[in-house]
């Protein structure tokens, strides 16, 4: 049952179908970045920014350093041989499951709660 | 700034960590917000089981699972898009404790496949889960990864030499 091998298995496609994630993967291929900066240049809110850049960065295509009060973007280096790679790949397959599972497990939840209501009508 | 003080301790609580905790382990763990039985139920009903383990963003298909979930009992998970091109992925549980522990072998790949532990620990109506994997040897845990890589090699290999162009104009 462990299946991360499998190609299909990855996030990084997810990480590239947005324009804006190709946008900031363009800009960070000229220079570093702020959040902030980011935000600007695709006139973003620094929320909606943070949460492409945690896209990018889930998929090891951005990392990310914060220095000081300032979180500065990179492009991430990936290298299929390195551990770190594989290991977050391994991440990805595990989050995007439990965020599944967090769905099961609310329907079970509120049925449990229809059932208890049903039997005490 | 406000949003993300707000966002952040709830985002942080569900955070999935993994971990490589020794030569040969590697160790997943997050929070459910449900008590353990109802986690434990997701994990060893096939018709739930088969909504979660396979998220459609994955784009695979799991065309069937079967669960005998009790000490010794099998279970098998057949992969593919049609009858021609399946993977089946197998094994035996070696441990069954309702909503508290699971354990199983997995088998498809022969000898040195890992074995899979799941604790569920329940605790304020939440549940902490860590899944563990152990290989019976470091090579053998160095060696899934470095199938793993193998297998997404052909997949990103477009992608690295779109990182090594973006990389380009840098340097």
């Amino acid at each position: 049952m462990v299946q991360y091998a499998h190609p299909r298995f990855d996030a990084s496609f997810a990480a590239l179908s947005d324009a804006t994630r190709r946008g900031v993967l363009e800009q960070l291929g000229r220079a570093d970045a702020s959040i902030t900066e980011l935000a600007d240049k695709f006139h973003m809110t620094l929320t909606g920014m943070k949460k492409h850049v945690g896209v990018l960065e889930q998929a090891g295509l951005v990392t990310t350093e914060k220095v000081g009060r300032v979180r500065t973007c990179k492009l991430g280096r990936r290298r299929l041989e390195d551990e770190a790679a594989w290991i977050q790949r391994y991440h990805q397959l595990w989050d995007a499951r439990f965020d599944a599972l967090d769905k099961v497990i609310e329907d079970l939840k509120r049925k449990e709660k229809t059932d208890a209501r049903k039997k005490r009508e | 700034m406000h949003a993300r003080n707000e966002s952040e301790p709830a985002r942080m609580k569900k955070r999935t960590t993994v971990e490589r905790t020794s030569d040969r382990e590697l160790a997943v763990t997050r929070t459910f917000d449900a008590p353990a039985r109802i986690v434990f139920e997701a994990w060893t009903t096939p018709e739930l089981f088969m909504q979660w383990w396979v998220p459609k963003s994955l784009g695979m298909v799991l065309r069937s699972c079967e669960m005998d979930v009790r000490v010794g009992g099998k279970y098998r998970l057949v992969f593919g898009e049609d009858a021609s091109s399946t993977d089946a992925f197998f094994g035996t549980y070696v441990e069954v404790k309702p909503y508290s522990r699971l354990a199983w072998t997995n088998d498809e790949g022969g000898e040195g496949g890992p074995v899979t532990t799941v604790t569920f620990d329940e605790k304020d109506g939440k549940t902490l889960l860590v899944m563990r994997e152990l290989y019976p040897s470091k090579e053998a845990l160095d060696a899934a990864g470095t199938g793993a890589a193998e297998a997404m090699g052909e997949t990103f290999e477009q992608l690295d030499q779109l990182l090594v162009t973006l990389g380009a104009g840098r340097s």
